[in-house]
Parts: structure tokens; sequence; C-alpha cells
């Protein structure tokens, strides 16, 4: 069994090494079965492991060595298989698998193939490591590990300065909630004098609810999931690392990495319901970061930063969805999420890799014809994904729509208006993309061509898993048990008991369903009349509608006004340092000084020789006041 | 034995350059200090970890004075002799390349300042400290001097000003201490403790800035560091390695070994005064870093950061602090040292040392890059890198020790990324120019250093535990002197 643990992140370790110490002298071929094989092999271990965690045993550790010891501080490397870990690795060695396969078409030809596939396999190591680690700091390597990994990729394509600032600015602004997380952590060690979770839940309870103590760490915690998971006000540089290749934007930037948050805060469950302001910050900030990347993605021209944003706003959800204490329906939400961001983001890339490298929506149209597979897959992730029924996003979207209402009805409201955005925005791609007719150039139209079957294949099954994943988690009151609710009863057991359960009425959960679903179809339907009946194409670049639009368009010029208000201020003070302190203040004074003792050096030289230097001059001199010193003390 | 030949070995072996061929000497000096490296390995073996103070040799010198020739390695000793013994077969092998004129004389005055160094990290008796303090001074003064780069002059003449005044306050704070010890007077460590610890908390305080001067120049702490950018901007590469990666670590081990436990009162009274020094010192160096035009001068700056942490994380008196501030000098040493030779291999390429007329270098030299990524990791303190070790425990002990502290020291990890990532982007990334299109990928003799310092980096990073037990008993004998100093003043 601890083979089988260790084994799971080493794969992709090992590929790692292997591709980057033997780079050069391994064909393609063989780089990508190397290291599409060694994430398969985790995903099988993963299997095995969820087949062999069963009632008696429902989490164990496996700890390998000491990592730090100092004083009274001590962490080892040991990692923690629960309920909530495997689901964590289910997703990210099996979609991360997909993805892999996907890569070997997609990248064919690039020539950094092989180092993209060691990046992408140290990226599954660091992810399975934080998801796997069963203490705090083992958690922070994984999530560094995985932002250098995201550095890596999304600068990939290394000659290009914009892509290169882009990775330049996710490492930065994810190192910025990374302090907050490292703060966290540490205020953590303070205490409870140990950063292991087991140990950690366990005194947890002694906290009094609502404490100073809990409220500073559960914020801090949440500063680094900011980050991480791109959350107002550091969630800008997400759609700036659509720069990456596609599988990148598809693995790190949807499926996984980002959602590493959603992670820490339902691992951390406890903590967070002792203390319910962190909660309400929480849905105050997953609410706004859904509203605003919402609104934003609908005047998007960019196929990738529609989808971007749409994944800045599908996090605010999940963060919502935790903020409600309803812990299992974000993590639901962040699986089912998985699947069909992930299959939409390859769809993307298997539309831009047919259109020989357009992004730009505008210049789309009629796809559906030359990208059969392609087409039939995206409409699945983009129903699953709107929160049709039965599709995987309208189980998960349903229940933290649900739980909103009970809890509130205006946050139920915002979420339920961002959730139409959602409909609105994806359905606008949609059709733009493959209805009607290609408006491109001429030239463009005659290459179109379908994806290898490395590409669809991986869509196809994804596709599947879109349209059946939400059966995992049917509730009730449509038949079913929630499969999902009782596999993780385990992991939030603590946070249930503090609790007080919203419970609506099953007519009225119908209801709602009925008006969330209706709504849904008539929006999708306003998206099909504007860009397929009166066959509208969004205004050209620089030209906008109205005050609203250019707001949008321009994404609510946050980039401008960090520029303005924070990193242009930086740069003034680093300069006035400069120019102030260190030159004028301490230099000079330190000049003044120097200058003094030159001029004593001249002065007394003619005690010595003078050419010996000052040094040997001041030894002696301090020799011999020793001496007489000695002589008459 | 083993101690005496430990430090003398170099300086024995400098003999050797009056007899050879000037283009042989490079030759002599890496084997002269391999056999070092060996020789501090066999300590390494038969260091008991479980023990204090090992090796100790002590012999009456100036008898009148009380000055004994008396030397011995404890555990915080023992990683800084390694260090030293690691780093100068480096710091020698990544100068082969140069053809230093009167070379057998230039690596005389490095094995005589190895010398020196390890004189510093063993020497019991006070007197004896401050005499390899000096001594280590000036080889690295002719260094500069001698094979420095334009302007080396007045720069070299204002470090040597600069430290030795500080030096010179050293003296004085050591020779009062002297007088106040019983009898005949002695220069032994265990007396100057005594001395110290039975001053007024007055005097303690005076004696404080006395030794905290001369350390704080040597490391340097803010705002005492301004002859630091220019000397590593004008030195030798071998000469700037040997004083970031070494040299700089006598100021951290003089407050360590020399101050902290001589006048504890001083320390409660002032260490809260030099920790906010230290940590400003992390942020003001942080910005400068991130607008420095010039690579070495970045890599200075970031220095003074970096070193500014590892201060102010001694000054909380913690044992998390103290921990993480020996493996942090450790990891400092040898990242500056990759940091400074991946420099050295781009201005000897390029004849540029601008970053903004770099770039592009990724594209020819893929294995070059991959090295300079995992140094720079070192440098940002990524976790599984050697810095993050240090850094975190240092975090962690500022943290404890005032809030406001940590916060404003971790934001290094920020910044440190700011500035590290944007001259990595400038150099390396992007298209190639007319100065970095021919870059030529590492060669065997440059993988030979640079190899060695990424593989130290990944395993500190991975399995720093050896070490951090190296110097655990002598940290808690250091805060139980601290302890019981204050449980017998409140007895």
């Amino acid at each position: 069994m601890e083979l089988i643990v260790s084994l799971i992140p080493l794969a992709p370790l090992s590929g790692f090494l292997l591709i980057a110490l033997l780079n050069k002298k391994l064909r393609q071929w063989l780089v990508a079965l190397m290291a599409c094989s060694s994430v398969l092999f985790s995903f099988f271990l993963s299997v095995a492991l969820f087949f062999s965690l069963g009632e008696d045993q429902q989490a164990f550790t496996f700890t390998g060595f000491d990592w730090i010891t100092a004083g009274n501080f001590s962490v080892s490397f040991s990692l923690l298989v629960d309920p909530l870990s495997i689901l964590m690795m289910l997703i990210i060695t099996g979609v991360g698998f997909l993805i892999h396969v996907y890569s070997a078409g997609y990248m064919h030809g690039d020539e950094g193939y092989n180092r993209f596939f060691a990046y992408l396999n140290l990226f599954i190591f660091f992810m399975l490591i934080l998801v796997m680690g069963s203490n705090y700091l083992l958690m922070f390597v994984g999530w560094e590990g995985v932002g250098l990994c995201s550095y890596l990729l999304i600068g990939f394509w290394f000659k290009n300065t914009e892509y290169n600032n882009a990775a330049k600015k996710a490492f930065i602004m994810n190192r910025i909630g990374d302090l907050g997380l490292i703060l966290g952590v540490i205020m953590i060690f303070i205490h409870f004098g140990t950063l292991s979770y087991q140990e950690v839940f366990a005194k947890a309870p002694e906290l009094m609810s609502g404490s100073e103590t809990i409220t500073i760490i559960t914020i801090l915690l949440f500063i680094g999931a900011i980050g991480k998971s791109a959350q107002i006000p550091l969630y800008t540089w997400l759609p700036d690392a659509m720069a990456g290749p596609t599988p990148v934007s598809a693995l790190i930037h949807a499926a996984t990495m980002v959602t590493a948050g959603i992670y820490m805060i339902a691992r951390n469950n406890i903590l967070y319901s002792l203390s319910p302001f962190t909660l309400d910050l929480i849905i105050v900030i997953g609410l706004a970061t859904a509203l605003v990347a919402a609104t934003i993605a609908v005047a998007q021209n960019d196929i990738k930063k529609v989808l971007a944003y749409s994944t800045v706003s599908q996090l605010g959800l999940m963060f919502l969805a935790l903020g409600l204490g309803a812990y299992t329906s974000g993590v639901f939400h962040m699986t089912t999420h998985a699947f069909f961001k992930a299959l939409l983001f390859l769809g993307a890339g298997s539309v831009i890799h047919g259109m020989g490298g357009e992004q730009d929506i505008r210049n789309m149209g009629g796809l559906r014809k030359y990208l059969p597979i392609t087409f039939a897959t995206f409409l699945i992730g983009t129903l699953a994904i709107s929160g049709i029924p039965p599709f995987a996003g309208f189980f998960s979207k349903d229940e933290i729509l649900a739980t909103a209402f009970a809890e509130n009805k205006i946050v139920w409201a915002l979420a339920f208006f961002a959730s139409l955005l959602t409909a609105f925005y994806m359905f606008r791609l949609f059709f733009l993309t493959f209805s009607g007719t290609t408006r491109g150039k001429q030239e463009a139209g005659h290459h179109i061509h379908e994806s290898p079957g490395t590409m669809t294949t991986p869509l196809i099954i994804l596709a599947v898993l879109s349209a059946i994943g939400g059966f995992i988690g049917v509730p009730e009151l449509l038949g079913g048990s929630h499969a999902l609710n009782n596999f993780l009863a385990p992991v939030f057991e603590q946070s249930r008991a503090l609790a007080t359960p919203h419970l609506l009425s099953h007519t009225m959960e119908l209801i709602l369903i009925a008006v969330v679903v209706a709504l849904t179809l008539v929006v999708i339907f306003l998206a099909y009349l504007l860009y397929v009946r009166s066959k509208k194409v969004p205004t050209p670049e620089g030209v906008t509608l109205n005050t609203f639009h250019r707001l949008i368009y321009n994404k609510y010029y946050v980039d401008e006004t960090y520029e303005k208000i924070i990193l242009k201020p930086l740069n003034f003070l680093y300069k006035a340092l400069d120019a102030l302190v260190e030159r004028l203040l301490i230099d000079r004074a330190v000049n003044g000084a120097g200058k003094a003792v030159t001029w004593g050096g001249k002065t007394l030289r003619f005690v010595q020789t003078g050419n010996t230097g000052f040094y040997i001059f001041a030894m002696v001199i301090s020799i011999i006041i020793l001496l007489v010193v000695k002589t008459f003390v | 034995m083993l101690t005496l030949l430990l430090i003398f070995w170099p300086l024995l072996a400098t003999l050797v350059f009056f007899a050879i061929k000037p283009h042989e000497a490079k030759k002599w000096a890496l084997a002269a200090s391999l056999i070092e490296l060996a020789i501090s390995l066999v300590l390494v073996i038969l260091f008991d970890t479980e023990d204090s103070t090992q090796f100790v040799i002590n012999h009456p010198w100036i008898e009148s004075l009380g000055i004994g020739f008396y030397i011995g390695i404890d555990g915080i000793s023992l990683l800084l002799v390694l260090l030293t013994t690691v780093l100068t077969p480096l710091i020698i092998l990544s100068s082969f390349k140069q053809q230093y004129e009167n070379a057998p004389s230039f690596y005389g005055l490095v094995l005589f300042m190895e010398m020196a160094l390890l004189g510093v990290f063993c020497a019991l008796d006070g007197f004896l400290f401050y005499i390899f303090w000096e001594m280590a001074l000036i080889p690295i003064y002719f260094i500069c001097l001698r094979w420095g780069g334009v302007n080396r002059g007045p720069v070299t003449l204002k470090f040597f000003i600069y430290t030795l005044a500080g030096s010179l306050v050293m003296l004085i704070g050591l020779i009062y201490l002297y007088f106040q010890t019983p009898g005949d007077h002695t220069f032994n460590i265990q007396a100057l403790y005594a001395a110290g610890q039975n001053l007024t908390v007055y005097e303690q305080g005076i004696i404080f800035w006395a030794l905290f001067i001369a350390f704080a120049v040597k490391m340097p702490v803010f705002p005492f560091h301004t002859w630091q950018p220019d000397t590593y901007h004008t030195a030798p590469t071998a000469g700037t390695m040997l004083l970031s990666g070494i040299m700089l670590k006598m100021g951290i081990y003089g407050v360590i070994r020399w101050l902290i436990p001589v006048v504890p009162d001083g320390v409660e009274s002032w260490g809260t005064t030099a920790l906010t020094l230290s940590v400003i010192g992390i942020v003001y160096a942080s910005f400068l870093a991130i607008i420095q035009k010039d690579l070495k001068r970045l890599v200075a700056y970031s220095s003074i950061a970096h070193v500014g942490l590892i201060a102010a994380g001694i000054f909380t008196l913690n044992r998390i602090g103290l921990q993480g501030a020996m493996i942090q000098m450790v990891s400092h040493g040898i990242v500056i040292v990759g940091l400074f030779y991946i420099i050295d291999i781009i201005i000897a390429r390029t004849a540029t040392q601008e970053i903004a007329n770099l770039g592009g270098i990724r594209s020819s030299a893929p294995i070059f890059n991959s090295v300079f990524i995992i140094i720079l990791l070192g440098s940002v303190a990524l976790p599984l890198t050697s810095g993050f070790v240090g850094e975190f425990l240092l975090i962690n002990a500022v943290f404890q020790y005032n809030f406001v502290s940590g916060a404003f020291a971790a934001l290094t990890m920020i910044f440190g990324a700011v500035y590290m990532l944007r001259s990595f982007q400038m150099t390396m990334l992007g298209e190639s120019n007319a100065a970095t299109k021919s870059f030529l990928d590492i060669d065997r003799q440059e993988k030979w250093v640079l190899y060695p310092i990424v593989i130290m980096i990944l395993l500190i990073g991975i399995y720093p535990a050896p070490l951090l037990k190296v110097s655990e008993v002598a940290v808690d004998d250091l805060l139980s002197i601290i302890s019981n100093y204050h449980a017998g003043i409140r007895n």
C-alpha cells in the first residue's frame, strides 16, 4: 500500500527526470509515450487506492522521512490518503492523462516538444504533492511547485516578450497570494505547535468560533487561494496566462492548478467553519468575481480569453459554495468543471489547430462542417457549463444555487445572474465559432481540418464525462443518493457538526430548478437570435457600442488601474529611494567619513614611512596602544 | 592537530607558489583547495553531532597578555568551515578561464584568504579572532586592487576604510572586555563571555554597538551597506565570490559567537533595533535591486536583502531562527557563488553586463539556461531548493518575534521574485541580439563548477536534516548561555 501511495507522485517525477536529463537524445514519440504512460500509471494506482479505501479505513498517512526539523518545529515528507485527496488524485491524473495524450498531437512538430512534456510531468508531480501532502508545508511545496510549472509553461514560447511578461505576471501575482498562505501556515504553527492536518484539525475545536486567531489564520490562507485560484483582486494573471499552449490552459489554468484554492479551503473546512467572518468574506469575493468575470467574458473575442474569464467566474461560484459552508457542493462543481472546462479548452485548441493559429471568434464561424467531432464535443461542453440537465454542470451548479437560495435571496439572485451570463457568453462563443459561414480570410477556409485522433479521442472521453459526470452527485430529490456526498462525508464530518442546515422543501427546490433551467433556455435562445438568426458579429477592434460595453470590453480597466495606483507609485518609490536615501543620504555620509579618515591618515603619515597603507598602520597602532595600556594598568 | 592542519594547510600550500611556473598556479591552487576539502571532510566524519566544541587546541601564546592560541570547532563553526572548504575549490575552478597576470600571487592570496576565514570560524580567543579577522582583509584588498575592474582604486579604498573602521571599533570593544576579565586578564572566550555578562546594562549596550557595527559592515546590514555594490561590481569575479559567498558570513558568525553571548543585556536592549534595521534592509535592498541596470549590482543588492533576513532571524534569539540562519548561510553562499559565476560567464561571452543589452541567450544555450533557472529558484527560495528551508525558518522566527516585522521580512518572497525573474527574462528570454546570438553553451570546466552547485541546492532543499543536525547542539548551547544568564540575573 505504501509503495502504491509513494509511486503515485514518483511516476510523473521520474518521467520528468528522464525526459529532462536525456532531452536531446530522445525521439519525440518516445517522450510522449513516457510522459503519458507515467501519468496513466499514476491514474491506475489512484483507482486502486480508491477501491482499497473502505468503511474500516477512511484515511491513512504514509511518512517518508523528516524534512525540516529545527527546535520545536518539525515537518516530514508525509502523504495523506483520504477521500478528498483520492478524488483530487483521480481528477489530476485522469484529466491530466487525457491532456497529455492530446498534447502529443497538439504539440507535434514544435521544437520544444520534449521540454513541453518534461514540464507537464513535473506539473503533475507537484500537483499531486499539493493534494497528497499530509501537512501544510508539503501542500506549500506543491503550491509553489505548480506555480513554477505554470510560469515555465505560460512562457513556453520564450522568444515572445508578451508571453514572457504574462508568465512573470502570473508568478508574481501568485507569490503575493503565497505570501499570505505562508504567513497563515506560520500562524497555524505558532498556535497549534504543529503543521500536520490531523493534529491541527483535532485541536481546532478548542479555539472559540470566530476568535481573532482563527479569523486571521483563515483569511491569510484564503489570500493564498485568491492568488492561486484567480479571484478578485488577484485574478488578472489568469486571462494573460492564455499565452501558454492550449493544453496547458486546459490542464493548469482550468482543470487542476487553479482549483488548488478550492481544495485548500475544503481541506481546512473545520477551520473555516469556525470563522463565520471569513466565510462571509469568501462569499463576497467569490460572488463578486463570478459576476465581474462573467460580464467581461460577454465582450471578449479571443476564444481562449472567453474561456479564461469563464474559468475565473466559475471559480468564483465554487468559492461562493465554500463560503456558504457547502464544501461538498464546491468540490462537486470543481470536479464537473474539470471535465467540461478541460473539454472546452481542448476543443478550443482543436479549433485553433484547425484554423492554423486563429483565435479570434470574429474570424471563425461555420466550423461545424469542417470540425464535426470538435463541434459535437464542444456543444456538450457548452451545455454542461450552462447547466442544462442532465449534463454535468447542471447538478453541481444547481446545488450551489439551491444552497444560496436557502441562505440569502440576494446572493442567490446574483449567483443566478452570473449563471445566466455564463449560458449567454458560452453560446455566443459556440454560435460564432461553429454556426453560419466562415468569416475568416478566404485562403484559411481551404485548410481547415479536423484534428488527429490523439486529439479527438480525449475530446470524446471528456465529452462523455461532461455528459454523465453529474450523476456522481444526483440529489435525493431527483431520485439519486449523492454518491459524492457520501464518499466525501468523512472529510467534512467535523464541519458538518457546526453547520446549521437550511432545508428547502422539495417543492421549492423543484420550482427553483424549473425557473433556473427555463430562464437559461431563454438566454440561450436570445444568443441564438442574436448570433445565428441576425448573424451579428462582434464589433471590430476598438469599436464599442456604449459606455458599459466599453467598460467590459476593456475588462473594467483593472490592469490599467493597477498600473496607475500600484506599479507606478512603487516605481517612483524605488527611484526616490535610490536617489535620495542611497546616494544623497547614506553615500554622502559615508564619503564624508571616508574623507575625514583619508585626511587623518595623510596627516598622521609622518609617523610611518607612509607606503604600507592604512591597514598595517592601524594594526601596529592598535598593538602599540594595547602594549602601552597593558604596561600602565 | 586536525584543526591546526585545517587552518594552516592552505597557508602551507601557498609556499609552492614560489616554485612553480605562472601558468601552473591555478592547478596547484585547485589541488591544494581540494586537499583542504578532504581535510574538512575528515573533520565532518569525526565530528560528534551530540557534543559541543570539539577538536580543541589551547596553547598559551603571548602569555604576558593572556593571549592563547585557542581554537576549536562546534556545529556552528563546522558548517561555516565546510562552506569555506567547499566553495574555495569551486571559486578557484571558476577562475580557470581568466588569464590573471601574476597568477601565482593571485592564487596564493586566495589560499591565504581561505586560511584566514577558517581561522575566524575556529578561533576561541578574542585576540586570535581579531588577528584572523584582519588577516582576511589583506588578501581580498590586494585581489580587488590588483585584479579589479574600472575605478578599482577609489572603490577598494572605500571598502577598505569602511571595514577597517568597523574592525577598529570592534578591537576597542574587545580590549575593553579584556580589561574586565579577572586577574592577569585574558582573551579566552569563556572569560570574555563572563566579563561581558558582568557589565551593567548600559555598558553592555555600548559594547553591543562597538561589536555590532563591525559585524554589520561586513554582512552588510542597512545602512552600513554602501561599500558592497561597488565592491562586488569592481572586484574580479573570484574576489566577489569570496566576499559574498564566504567573507560576509564572518559578520553573521561574529554576531552569533562574539556578540550575543557576550552582552546578553545589550542584545536585550538593542536587539530589536538591529532586527528592525535588518528588516528595513530586506525591503530597501529588494527595492533597489529592482531598478539596477547591471547584473552584478543587482545580485549585490539581492544579497543585502537575503543577509538582512538572516540577521533578523538571529536577533529573534529563537531556536528556529538560529537554525534557519545557519542553513541559510550555507545556502546563500552556494547560491550567490552560482549567480556570480552565471554572470561571469555572460560577461565573458557577451562583453556586457548591462541587463538591457542582453536577451535571447536561452535559444542557443539550453543547459546554461536550466542551470540558471535552478540557481535562480534557490535564490527566490522555491520549496525543494536550499533557499526555502532557511527562508521559511527565518520568516517563521521573525514572525513569531513580531508580526509586523515578520510580514515585512516576508515581502522578500514577492520582491525577490520580481527582480530575479526580471533579470532572468531580460538576459535569457526573448529574441537574441548581436551580443548574444552566438552564445556558446557551458563547456566541461564550467559544468564542473555549476553542476555541484545545482546538486547542492537541490539536495539541501530536499534533505536538509543532516545539516540542521550539525548545528543543533551548538545553537542549543548558545541559547542556554542566554537563558542561564537571564535566570541568573533574576535570582
